[in-house]
């Protein structure tokens, strides 16, 4: 049998209240393990009867060393890695590590691939949103959403194991473009994707929007403000549902997001169900600027040119000295990135996903650095829920959806 | 009272027995295979012909799985809690009619196992006590978590009795007695429900409650309290709870059924009086897949919510109702 480590106030005696150590107030573990807390998330939870006084987040469960781990590989191999973090974003962690990458050493990408990333990093936020709308409803007890959603969610992971031959740990985008151009049948799969999504967002509101029983578990629920979530460093649907319209994809576009047209959805309240609001018109966006990228999606190669950071494309093997040589240099040794910093970040589902990269002269970065939203989000656990029922906290981790592989790198 | 009148009972009883627990057996698997037509999955359909044998599987399976007591348990009552929440649901439908009279080999024979002349009482008086099997179970597992279901059950399940009581006066009222039987005939005609809207509502709401079934489904809760009050329950104790929940259910069918939609009632049944249990159990099956239509839909209310529904909502309309139906029968001229 295996002992669990038990609810140790010592532990955290200096965040505890006076109230909590005399045994007026409850205190109750909830996680690690608990279906409701995403991942394996603890929160030590002071309870007035079922109201929360205190809620006091305790993280590293789910530590991987992905970004010590990082350090020890060649720039290409090191992103491997990055599908890990934000499981259900990985496209995403690609891109931005790629971005960073490209920015270090200065590569520039072809508009083919320019605009693949930007399909596929829409397609995977639809997916992350599908799967956050599935299991925060799920919270609420509203089960039948989550089957539904999982439905649509399959579709576009069918399409991401088309193109890279994975469903989840894609590592498709690579420094300087794709791993390889997409399959014919891509835009046949997304186009079906863009055909059937409308309608089954339009039915999961049916479900959600306007029922009473919802409305009633998350309205004014986890109330937070647009100053808050600015001193907290909120960003993502939580602080654009607090009505603050920063979207990086407009504020600071990368991969030729400035050529689409799409609006940042807002809600004006701060509250659970203006989170799901929110969501739910960014799929629609996202659906937006998928067609208009898919529509106008140019052909040419999807790797840059640059043979000193590119690999070759395998037909040139065969005939070409040199293109053995890049080959041979570049899985063997890796490219050298000059002795400098940069920070790249993308508007991930969840918020601004930032990579710090460093690098030191020498074929690995010398030190890689997530900014990632869950951390962020998490932050404001305590405040959000403050004097809330226990029922409600559930809620509330779905609402501002985090990913605990996210969180702990 | 002679010999043959005693095995009557006997029979009667086990016959009883036996259909409420083959019914939470099938019930389970109704509500797994609707579940899943609900939400665009299959369902169990492995264990023989449409999965017809998964209930007996679940079983064999539960009977040996090892039985853990937590450590810090009160063992006398954790053994004890799901024994208590089991047996009221068994006994509960013993004045449930399931039909009128048939001739069996020349011996006249009753379709019901009694028929007390304060049935309606019987019910109240049985349905409160399994509440204490589930505050003894929430409070002997020694978790925190069960011990919050346990009490939020008790807050439940007491608020929404009176409700529930009060929804029986409406039927009480119009057939004028408290006799199950007497009830179901004073419907020959016309079924209470179209008499009494307002206590069907009340009554289907409450009994919701009553039975913890979503979206009333507070002590269990698996999202927030993983599961509850039987959080530390496994095995055959872990089933008997499930299977007073499932009775329950059918139990509640039953009883609705008799009060509200005209019981075994139903085209031709004064000449075949065996239609009357084909009917009962046709209008129970309905019944039945609301509640499950309803968990697959609705999202779960919030604990506080749920009293303001019970005390201020439903208690108030129930009194109404019972005032207004007591004028409108005297003035009728009852």
């Amino acid at each position: 049998m295996v002992m669990l480590r038990e609810v140790s106030v010592d532990e955290l005696r200096h965040l505890v209240s006076e109230r909590a150590l005399a045994g007026e107030t409850m205190l109750l573990n909830m996680g690690p393990q608990h279906p409701s807390t995403h991942g394996v998330l603890r929160l030590l939870l002071e309870l007035d009867g079922e109201i929360v006084v205190n809620c006091i987040p305790d993280i590293g469960f789910l530590h991987t060393g992905v970004e010590k781990n990082m350090e020890a590989k060649t720039y290409q191999k090191a992103e491997v890695m990055t599908d890990r973090l934000d499981y259900l974003n990985p496209i995403g962690n690609n891109l931005v590590y790629c971005l960073a990458v490209e920015k270090l050493v200065g590569l520039d990408v072809p508009p083919r691939a320019q605009a693949i990333r930007v399909i596929l990093a829409e397609l995977t936020r639809i997916a992350s949103h599908l799967l956050w709308l599935g299991t925060s409803s799920l919270d609420l007890a509203a089960m039948s959403t989550f089957l539904y959603t999982m439905r649509e969610r399959e579709m576009i992971l069918d399409i991401f194991e088309m193109c890279s031959g994975q469903r989840m740990m894609t590592t498709y985008v690579r420094p300087g473009g794709l791993w390889r151009d997409v399959p014919v049948e891509f835009e046949d799969a997304v186009r079906r994707v863009l055909e059937i999504m409308p309608r089954r967002i339009d039915e999961y509101e049916r479900l959600l929007t306007t029922n009473e029983l919802f409305l009633d578990r998350t309205r004014g629920i986890g109330v937070i403000t647009a100053e808050e979530c600015i001193q907290w460093g909120i960003s993502g649907p939580v602080a654009r549902a607090a009505g603050l319209k920063y979207d990086l994809r407009k504020v600071r576009p990368y991969s030729g997001y400035e050529q689409y047209e799409f609006d940042i959805p807002t809600q004006p309240d701060g509250d659970v169900y203006s989170r799901y609001r929110v969501r739910v018109e960014e799929m629609r966006q996202s659906l937006r600027i998928i067609r208009q990228a898919l529509d106008k999606l140019p052909y040419g190669p999807v790797r840059s040119n640059n043979r000193k950071f590119v690999p070759p494309p395998r037909s040139e093997l065969g005939v070409s000295m040199e293109a053995v040589i890049h080959h041979f240099k570049l899985w063997t040794e890796g490219f050298v990135a000059p002795k400098e910093s940069v920070y790249a970040a993308i508007e991930s589902p969840r918020g601004e996903l930032g990579v710090f990269l460093e690098g030191d002269g020498g074929p690995k970065p010398y030190r890689v650095h997530y900014v990632t939203p869950s951390f962020a989000n998490l932050q404001i656990m305590p405040l959000l829920t403050r004097n809330h029922f226990i029922a409600d906290v559930v809620g509330i981790i779905g609402s501002i959806d985090i990913v605990l592989g996210d969180c702990d790198r | 009272m002679d010999a043959g009148l005693f095995w009557e009972w006997v029979i009667k009883s086990l016959i009883i027995v036996l259909m409420l627990t083959a019914g939470f057996a099938y019930a389970t698997l109704y509500e797994r295979r609707v579940i899943a037509r609900i939400q665009v999955r299959i369902g169990p359909n492995r264990a023989g012909p449409f999965g017809l044998l998964q209930p007996v599987a679940d079983g064999i399976k539960l009977i040996f799985k090892e039985e853990l007591t937590p450590a810090g348990a009160d063992k006398v009552l954790f053994f004890l809690a799901p024994i208590i929440t089991v047996l009221p649901s068994l006994v509960i439908t013993a004045v449930v009619p399931w039909g009128d009279t048939v001739v069996i080999g020349g011996r006249v024979i009753r379709l019901y196992l009694t028929d007390i002349n304060v049935g309606i009482l019987y019910i109240l008086a049985v349905a409160s006590i399994s509440v204490y099997g589930i505050v003894l179970a929430g409070w002997a597992s020694n978790n925190k978590y069960a011990l919050l279901g346990g009490l939020r059950s008790t807050a439940q399940m007491i608020s929404y009795e009176l409700a529930l009581g009060l929804s029986f006066v409406g039927p009480i009222l119009l057939a004028g007695s408290l006799s199950l039987m007497d009830i179901i005939n004073a419907q020959k005609h016309l079924w209470f429900v179209v008499l009494q809207p307002a206590a069907f509502l009340l009554y289907f709401l409450a009994s919701l409650a009553e039975v913890n079934r979503a979206p009333f489904d507070m002590p269990e809760a698996e999202q927030e309290l993983t599961a509850g009050y039987h959080a530390e329950y496994s095995g055959m104790k872990f089933a008997l709870f499930f299977m007073a929940e499932y009775i329950k259910m059918i139990a509640v069918a039953m009883i609705g059924a008799s009060l509200f939609l005209g019981g075994f009632m139903g085209p031709f049944v004064d000449r075949f009086p065996w239609l009357g249990p084909v009917y009962l159990f046709l209008k129970v099956a309905v019944w039945l897949f609301v509640m499950i239509w309803l968990r697959a839909t609705l999202p779960r209310i919030r604990y506080d919510r749920l009293m303001q529904l019970g005390w201020k909502v439903m208690f108030p309309l129930g009194l109404l109702n019972a005032v207004v139906t007591a004028f409108v029968v005297v003035l009728v001229g009852g």
